[in-house]
């Protein structure tokens, strides 16, 4: 790829596409040029800008861990100009992508520690990538416990992970449903994510919290881990604003000062605080 | 280097287009076309706008255009092939006739697509442009760049610098290695000063309205003062004129443009000032009112540019308040956050 060229994409082919929800995909991603798959390497918490030639670039994370190489996945809901076109692509098909952009989950960091992944709706696929990064280096960490819940049943992403992680003892999967979305086959909990969390009563020492999710998620999901002594530096969530470049230049996705594509997108609660209210 | 002071005969400065033309250098000058004086390619002196004030637009297009290629692909089946754009196959070009807030206004754009990663497409162009500025024997009163660190003969960006001392001669100042490499095309032409030039005496003044740094301090201590920003912004329609006239400002956009076969993915001029620019896909905005676009552009410039890049986002050319439809006027809001007591 030419360096001096910022804003070329890598081509990919879309390897395979998993259907995982209504209107929600995953596309594994091979590169064209074996060459640049083989250079290529990222971090979990990585980001990319994903084209479809024609129009145009659109933002997400890499949701398969950095552990597992020469590919990547990303997972998507039809929802805009970009990703409709997206969602009409087939096995085979060449996409664009830049990347990998932004800083990391410190996973390296979390070492000898229990963590606790708390995720709703779509925001599973951000996720995903850190908890398959940490479930590949399973020895390392003590308790993984993840905490899901989506409106309906059939929301739930990643429907065979799930089933997987609930058979591996040494992972603890609580699934939650919102009060209404679930069937009468349903064997998971109902109710909103904070609240099926407060039941849980998690321990909070020596635990990092992992939380992703819609804005009204996250905000009533805080007080509950403030109640439980979880403190803002071992409170981690990711950022998303509106992206072009992903670079820093195109001075769409900052929050005051900061940029969400460079400084972001992952922040502590710590660092959450410190940022006005922009976001 | 050190700066060097000739002197030129005003009869001569057409011989300096035909000369820059001569060597294939392309020439890009202010021109008047009906009410507007636009940035564009001369071929001789007769079609440069050197009476103008300022050129309605900024400088800018000739290291970050409005429209750009940025990428470059053909469609096969199932496959797509990348012709690579290449930023560095950008000629030597001459920016002649301009002002200082110009030459010096490239020093934002230096520090935004010079901070890693570097963007080529912007560099590259700037590295082979040449910048011949004119100081202001004139100014106006939407004029303020000596309350940003300028003035009407500042010297920052420029290349060469001509003031003019009388009807027949010009006082030119070579000011880097490029402006000299450049002179060297017209050494003939110039000849030696006489004596000590105030070239101050030729230049117009512009009075200080206010601190720079009292603004600076005050802007990044004001982004909860709503009031502040709505009152200033009640007029704004978010037109985007100011960010488009402005030499600073480098937000931009993507778009793709594509036949059955060929297709080409843009960068074009952008502004916060656009209730889509933050729009997310959910519908939600994260900069939902004007105020709060308001808010980002001047705290972009006098925030949070001079924390990261050391460098304030503006050089007080006056343009955005020129071309503003509602009239709203920057000289007058940061005047008045200047004026903001702190408790």
């Amino acid at each position: 790829m030419d360096q001096q060229n910022i804003y070329q994409p890598y081509l990919m082919q879309i390897e395979k596409i998993t259907e995982e929800a209504p209107g929600v995909k995953t596309f594994r991603l091979k590169f064209t040029d074996e060459n640049e798959g083989n250079n290529f390497s990222f971090h979990t918490g990585q980001f990319g800008e994903y084209s479809v030639f024609g129009e145009g670039e659109v933002t997400f994370c890499v949701a398969s861990p950095h552990t597992r190489k020469g590919y990547i996945e990303c997972t998507f809901r039809e929802a805009g100009r970009v990703t409709t076109e997206l969602a009409s692509l087939n096995e085979g098909d060449t996409i664009g992508f830049r990347g990998p952009y932004g800083n990391i989950f410190p996973i390296e960091d979390w070492k000898g520690k229990n963590l606790l992944f708390i995720a709703g709706g779509i925001a599973l696929p951000p996720m995903r990538s850190v908890i398959w990064s940490c479930l590949d280096q399973r020895e390392n960490f003590k308790d993984i416990t993840i905490l899901y819940g989506a409106r309906t049943v059939a929301d739930l992403v990643y429907k065979h992970e799930l089933a997987e992680w609930k058979e591996r003892p040494d992972v603890n999967l609580v699934t939650t449903v919102d009060p209404g979305g679930e069937t009468p086959d349903w064997k998971g909990d109902v109710g909103f994510v904070p609240t099926i969390l407060d039941r849980m009563q998690p321990v909070s020492e020596n635990t990092i919290a992992i939380v992703c999710g819609p804005p009204v998620m996250i905000k009533f999901t805080f007080p509950v881990l403030e109640k439980y002594g979880f403190t803002d530096d071992n409170v981690y969530t990711t950022l998303e604003n509106r992206m072009k470049c992903g670079l820093g230049k195109c001075g769409r996705c900052n929050v005051g000062k900061v940029f969400v594509c460079k400084d972001g997108p992952v922040f502590t609660r710590t660092q959450l605080k410190q940022l006005p209210d922009e976001y | 280097m050190e700066k060097e002071l000739k002197i030129l005969k005003y009869n001569d400065l057409p011989k300096l287009i035909e000369r820059f033309r001569t060597q294939g250098y392309p020439v890009l000058a202010p021109v008047r076309k009906n009410k507007v004086v636009e940035i564009e390619t001369v071929e001789s002196l007769d079609a440069v706008a050197l009476d103008a004030l300022l050129s309605t637009q900024s400088a800018k297009k000739a290291a970050f255009p409005k429209v750009e290629k940025v990428i470059d692909y053909t469609l096969g089946k199932n496959a797509v092939q990348q012709v690579p754009v290449n930023p560095e196959t950008h000629p030597e070009t001459i920016l002649f006739g301009v002002r200082p807030c110009d030459a010096s206004g490239f020093k934002s754009l230096d520090a935004i697509f010079g901070d890693t990663p570097r963007d080529e497409f912007y560099l590259k162009k700037k590295e082979k442009t040449t910048i011949v500025s004119f100081s202001c024997p004139v100014a106006d009163s939407y004029c303020f760049c000596t309350s940003v660190g300028g003035g009407p003969g500042n010297t920052a960006g420029s290349d060469i610098q001509f003031t003019a001392i009388s009807k027949e001669e010009l006082l030119v100042e070579i000011l880097t290695e490029k402006g000299a490499k450049l002179a060297s095309h017209f050494t003939d032409l110039l000849s030696d000063t006489k004596g000590d030039i105030d070239k101050n005496k030729f230049l117009a003044e512009v009075k200080v309205v206010f601190d720079m740094n009292a603004v600076v301090g005050k802007t990044t201590a004001s982004f909860n003062n709503t009031a502040l920003w709505l009152e200033q912004s009640l007029r704004c329609i978010g037109c985007g004129a100011c960010a488009f006239v402005c030499p600073t400002c480098a937000c931009f956009d993507f778009q793709d443009e594509q036949n059955t076969k060929k297709g080409v993915r843009l960068r074009l001029w952008d502004s916060c000032g656009f209730s889509l620019f933050t729009l997310h896909t959910s519908g939600h905005n994260p900069r939902e009112v004007q105020s709060q676009r308001w808010r980002q552009r001047i705290m972009h410039k006098f925030a949070y540019m001079p924390e990261q890049l050391h460098v304030v986002g503006c050089e007080g050319c006056g343009r955005c308040s020129r071309a503003c439809p509602v009239d709203m006027n920057i000289k007058e809001h940061l005047t008045s956050i200047g004026e903001i007591v702190t408790v």
